[in-house]
């Protein structure tokens, strides 16, 4: 049988590192350096006007609203790429969906994640997937990796590159897919677009898709006490 | 019996199926997954540990080979 040994995907982008453990450290390193340089600049000035001035609170005030404001919103923009099956972004809430393709497409989905996945699956619409790098969870635009450990969430934005015409549960089945090929090249043709504790993302995550985060961050946790 | 499918419009279609007796069959099957790379898909089979590989060739053992299209960072 000839195969192809990783994704072929990855192969078009030679310009991008392949990921690994050692990348999302340095991704996890800068996103907190910039995250609290973010807050640094906001929240010093606003500091020096009420020092300098108390009568200048409501423009300090200001300050502060920036300071929690840029990190809440990379957060969100992080959090809102995975779209769970089902949701408000979802391509089986479309009114042209074809429901017959729709419930094709998630039995196929099904019976890929086997049946222990299943039932995440269908609770949260995010397919659970454990990897080398963690543990995935992978939706119709995105994935988010839940990092060993389970404090410290990646968000991805990865979809179909022809998509417009594809049902929901296909659009996860070939994400899932291509993550089981080659994980490390999955994370090399996704975009890499947040990294944070799992807390700034889980509240910005979809409410059915919360347990997936949770059960995720306990998969993960487990795997890391295992492991030391 | 194993299946050839592609992931399409329709949530999937069968493009072949065929056993390791019947090598007409199987020749057909082998026609029809080229024809779908060179359509530009990407095929894929799912192994007992979980993983998935991506062939390009028809494996002779597969019991399910899964065309899909290639994926992209958003």
């Amino acid at each position: 049988m000839e195969t192809s040994g990783g994704l072929a995907e990855a192969a078009s982008l030679p310009w991008r590192p392949r990921t690994h453990a050692g990348t999302l450290r340095r991704q996890e390193v800068l996103w907190t350096a910039w995250t609290s340089w973010v807050v640094f600049l906001f929240t010093a000035p606003g500091v020096a006007l009420i020092a300098i001035e108390p009568l200048t609170l409501p423009a300090a005030l200001l300050c502060f609203a920036h300071a929690w404001a840029v990190p809440w919103i990379q957060a969100r923009r992080g959090a809102t790429w995975i779209v769970p099956i089902g949701s408000e972004r979802s391509a089986a809430r479309r009114r042209d969906g074809d429901a017959a393709a729709e419930s094709a497409a998630l039995g196929l989905l099904g019976d890929l994640v086997g049946h222990r996945q299943r039932e995440l699956l269908s609770e949260t619409g995010v397919a659970g997937e454990r990897g080398s790098l963690g543990v995935w969870l992978v939706g119709e635009q995105g994935a988010i990796l839940v990092r060993p450990g389970g404090r410290r969430l990646d968000c991805w934005c990865v979809r179909v590159a022809e998509h417009s015409d594809l049902p929901a549960g296909d659009r996860v089945a070939h994400l899932l897919l291509a993550l089981r090929e080659d994980e490390a090249g999955f994370a090399k043709v996704a975009n890499f677009g947040f990294s944070g504790a799992w807390w700034r993302v889980r509240r910005h995550v979809p409410k059915r898709a919360r347990p997936a985060v949770d059960a995720a961050r306990q998969a993960a946790a487990a795997s890391d006490r295992s492991a030391s | 019996m194993a299946r050839l499918i592609r992931l399409d419009r329709t949530g999937h279609t069968t493009l072949a199926e065929w056993t390791s007796e019947d090598e007409a069959a199987r020749e057909q099957a082998a026609t029809a997954f080229r024809e779908q790379l060179d359509a530009g898909m990407i095929a894929s089979v799912q192994l007992d540990d979980g993983t998935a590989e991506v062939v390009r060739e028809l494996p002779a053992d597969a019991e399910l080979v899964v065309m899909r299209r290639p994926i992209a960072g958003g």
